[in-house]
C-alpha cells in the first residue's frame, strides 16, 4: 500500500500542540494571565520620580528685581514655585503645602522652613541655589551633573522575571503531570500501550511540545517587558532560554512523579497545588525572600522556583550568564533528573 | 502448519484473593469471528486484556501466532494486533482524521487514513472534533484506530454497549468485512443477539471459566429440539408443582413474573400443554411460544439470565 510515511514523533507532538491551542482556557492561563498580572502589578508599583521641592514666595516689599527673581524660580525645572500673600503663607508652610517660604524685602530675601519637616532643608538649599545663580553667582569650581536610571532597579524589573518563573512552573506542572493523569483516567495511556508506539517517543513529545511553548511564553513576556517597560535581558537571550528550559525540566520532573501513578484528577489537582502554593509565597516571586528570617534562606534557595526566579533575575537584571548562575542551574538540574528517574521507575501506563 | 492467532492454556488471573479468571484453555483458528459471551463480571475483559498483553496472567500460557508476551516479540505482536478497549475516550480536541492519523503513524505498515475513514463511514465527519461525535461515531473512530495497522487479529471489548440498533448494525458490518477479508476477530459481549449475528464460534463464560463452546447453532441445538411456552396468570400460582405435573413439560422456570414451560418442539406438545393448563383451571395470559436462543443456553447452564449482574 503506497502512502506518505507518517512520523510517530511528529504526529504526537502535533497532537499535543493541537490539544493545547484548542483549549482557550489554557491559552489564557499560559499567555494572557501573566501579561495581565505584569500590567496590573507593574502599574500599581510603578516607580515614581522623586518629588520636587515646593517653594512659596511672599512679596514683603515688591520690586522689579524681586519679581524677576520670582519668574526665574517659577521657570526652574528643579522646583515648583507659587506666590502666596502673607496671611496664607504661614498656613501653607504649617500644612506642608510648601516646603520653604522665600520672603522678598528691600534687603534681599529671607527663607523660612518648618523645623519638623524633613523636606525643608533640601528645599531651602534648592531655593538658595536657584536665586544666587540667577543673581549672578559664579561657582569657583567647574562642575557637571548627570542624572541616570540604573537598569534593573525598578519593581517591574524584579517582578517580570518572577512572573516568568511562576508561569514556567505552572505550565510545566499542569501541562505534563496533570495531562498524563487525565490521559490515564480516560484510558488513553492503555490504548497507546497496545500499539507499537515507542515509549520514549511519547515522553519526548511532552518534552518537545513543552519546550516549544516555553520559547513562546518567554518571547511574549520578554517582548512585553521590552515594549512597555523598556526592559532588556542584560545577560543575553541565550542564557535566559537555557535557564528557562532547566526550570521547565525541573518542574516537568516533579510533575512526572505526580503523574506517574495517580489516575484521578482530583488527587492530581491537590498534589499540583500542594507543590505550587508554598513556592508562590517562599520563592520570592512578588517580594524578596530576604525578608524571611535568615535561617530560612538556605532551604528556600534549594526550592526549584527560587533557583529559577533567582536565575532569571540574574540574567535579566544583573547581566549574569550561565557561569555566574551555576548554583541555580545545579539546583534545577538536580530536581529535574531526580524527578525523571523516580518517574521512570514508578510510571504506570494503566 | 502455521501457528493459530490465539492459543492459551491454564490461564488464570487473581486480584487480591479473588479469582477473576479461573483457568482457561483456548485456541482460535484464523479467519473467524470468535465471541466471548457472558454477563458483566464473568472475566471476559480480564481475559482479553491478558491476550492483548495489557494484563499479566497470574499463571498459564498465552501464545499469539506462536509468540508469547514479554519474550522479545512484544513490538512485533503489537504491529499485528488491533485493539478496541472498553470505553476509551480518545483525545477530545482532535478531529476524527487527526486521531486516526496519529494511530496510523504508530504502525510500520497499515491502511491509508482515507481508506480507514471510508471503512467506518466517517468521511463526512473527518474534520469534526472527537468530543462532538455521537456514541456510535466515537466507537467507529475507536474501531478505525484498531484497524489502522492493518492487523491480523482484532480485539473488540464490548464494542456496541450503549449503542442504538442502527449504530450497532453499522459496526457489525465493518467487523464482518474485516473477517471476510481474512482477519481474525475476538469480541466480548453480553448481548446474545450480537454473538448470534456476528460470531462463527462462541465461548460462554461465567465465573472466570468457559462453560460452553461451539457455534451459535450448535450451542442452541445442545438444548435439544425444544420450545418454550411463556405466560402470566392473574393471580400468581402458589407453587410450580402444578405446572411440573403437566404432561409434555420437561422443565419449569419463573422469570420476571412469567412462567416458562419447556416442551418438545412440536405442535402436538404445544396443544397437550394448553389443554393441560385448561384441565388445571389455569388461565394463561399473554401466552407466547419461542424457540431457544443463546440466552436460554446460558440459563440452562447457569440457572440465571445473561442480563443479570454477576455478583
Amino acid at each position: 500500500m503506497s502512502e506518505e510515511k507518517l512520523n510517530p514523533l511528529v504526529e504526537l507532538v502535533l497532537a499535543r500542540l493541537r490539544e493545547f491551542y484548542r483549549e482557550p482556557a489554557i491559552v489564557f492561563w499560559v499567555f494572557g494571565f501573566p501579561l495581565l498580572m505584569a500590567v496590573g502589578l507593574g502599574a500599581a508599583f510603578r516607580s515614581k520620580p522623586p518629588e520636587l521641592p515646593r517653594i512659596g514666595v511672599v512679596m514683603v516689599e515688591e520690586s522689579t528685581e524681586s519679581l524677576e527673581l520670582f519668574e526665574k524660580l517659577k521657570a526652574h525645572p528643579a522646583a515648583i514655585t507659587e506666590m502666596y500673600d502673607r496671611g496664607s503663607a504661614d498656613r501653607a508652610l504649617s500644612r506642608a503645602k510648601v516646603d520653604v517660604l522665600v520672603l522678598f524685602d528691600a534687603q534681599g530675601y529671607e527663607t523660612v522652613i518648618d523645623a519638623t519637616q524633613e523636606k525643608g532643608a533640601r528645599a531651602q538649599l534648592e531655593a538658595r541655589d536657584i536665586l544666587q545663580t540667577a543673581a549672578g553667582r559664579k561657582d569657583p569650581l567647574p562642575e557637571r551633573h548627570s542624572r541616570v536610571t540604573k537598569p534593573g532597579s525598578r519593581y517591574v524589573d524584579f517582578l517580570i522575571p518572577g512572573i516568568l518563573g511562576m508561569n514556567i512552573m505552572g505550565s510545566s506542572l499542569w501541562g505534563v503531570g496533570y495531562n498524563l493523569v487525565v490521559a490515564r483516567k480516560r484510558k488513553l495511556l492503555r490504548r497507546y500501550g497496545v500499539t507499537p508506539m515507542r515509549r520514549p517517543h511519547f515522553l519526548l513529545s511532552y518534552f518537545i511540545s513543552r519546550s516549544l511553548f516555553l520559547v513562546l511564553e518567554l518571547g511574549v513576556l520578554v517582548l512585553f517587558g521590552k515594549l512597555f517597560f523598556g526592559m532588556t535581558v542584560q545577560g543575553g537571550l541565550l542564557s535566559l532560554i537555557v535557564i528557562a528550559i532547566l526550570g521547565a525540566a525541573a518542574f516537568a520532573g516533579i510533575s512526572l512523579v505526580i503523574g506517574a501513578r495517580i489516575s484521578n484528577t482530583e488527587t492530581a489537582n491537590g498534589w499540583t497545588n500542594l507543590v505550587q502554593m508554598p513556592m508562590w509565597l517562599l520563592s520570592g516571586v512578588f517580594f524578596t525572600y530576604e525578608r524571611f528570617p535568615d535561617f530560612l534562606h538556605a532551604p528556600i534557595r534549594l526550592l526549584p522556583l527560587t533557583a529559577l526566579v533567582d536565575g532569571l533575575r540574574g540574567v535579566y537584571n544583573d547581566g549574569l550568564t550561565l557561569t555566574g548562575l551555576l548554583p541555580e542551574a545545579l539546583v534545577l538540574a538536580a530536581w529535574g533528573s531526580v524527578g525523571f528517574v523516580i518517574a521512570l521507575r514508578t510510571f504506570r501506563w494503566q | 502448519m502455521s501457528e493459530p492467532p490465539i492459543f492459551c492454556q491454564g490461564l488464570t488471573k487473581k486480584y487480591d484473593k479473588k479469582l477473576a479468571v479461573a483457568g482457561i484453555d483456548l485456541e482460535v483458528p484464523p479467519g473467524i469471528c470468535f465471541g466471548l459471551l457472558g454477563p458483566n463480571g464473568a472475566g471476559k475483559t480480564t481475559t482479553v486484556e491478558m491476550l492483548e498483553g495489557l494484563n499479566h496472567p497470574t499463571s498459564g500460557t498465552i501464545r499469539l501466532f506462536g509468540k508469547s508476551w514479554g519474550a522479545g516479540y512484544d513490538q512485533e505482536l503489537r504491529e499485528r494486533i488491533g485493539v478496541q478497549l472498553q470505553q476509551t475516550e480518545l483525545a477530545d480536541k482532535l478531529t476524527v482524521e487527526e486521531v486516526i492519523r496519529l494511530f496510523r503513524s504508530f504502525y510500520d505498515r497499515g491502511r491509508p487514513v482515507d481508506d480507514l475513514l471510508r471503512a467506518v463511514a466517517l468521511e463526512e465527519e473527518r474534520n469534526q472534533r472527537f468530543h462532538t461525535l455521537s456514541g456510535g461515531q466515537k466507537q467507529r473512530v475507536a474501531l478505525a484506530t484498531a484497524l489502522a495497522g492493518a492487523p491480523d487479529l482484532l480485539f473488540l471489548d464490548e464494542p456496541t454497549t450503549g449503542l442504538d440498533p442502527r449504530a450497532r448494525q453499522l459496526l457489525w458490518e465493518v467487523v464482518e468485512r474485516f473477517r471476510d477479508d481474512g482477519g481474525t476477530v475476538v469480541i466480548t459481549t453480553h448481548y446474545m443477539e450480537e454473538a448470534a449475528a456476528l460470531c462463527d464460534d462462541i465461548a460462554i463464560m461465567d465465573g472466570g471459566k468457559i462453560i460452553a463452546r461451539g457455534s451459535p447453532r450448535a450451542l442452541i441445538d445442545s438444548l435439544g429440539r425444544v420450545q418454550f411456552v411463556e405466560f402470566e396468570t392473574e393471580v400468581p400460582l402458589p407453587d410450580l408443582d402444578r405446572l411440573r405435573r403437566l404432561s409434555a413439560v420437561t422443565h419449569v422456570d419463573l422469570l420476571r413474573g412469567r412462567y416458562r414451560l419447556t416442551t418438545d418442539r412440536s405442535l402436538e406438545a404445544l396443544s397437550t400443554v394448553i389443554s393441560g393448563l385448561a384441565g388445571e383451571k389455569i388461565e394463561p395470559r399473554g401466552l407466547t411460544t419461542k424457540i431457544a436462543t443463546l440466552d436460554d443456553v446460558f440459563l440452562a447452564l447457569t440457572g440465571k439470565e445473561l442480563g443479570e449482574e454477576d455478583s
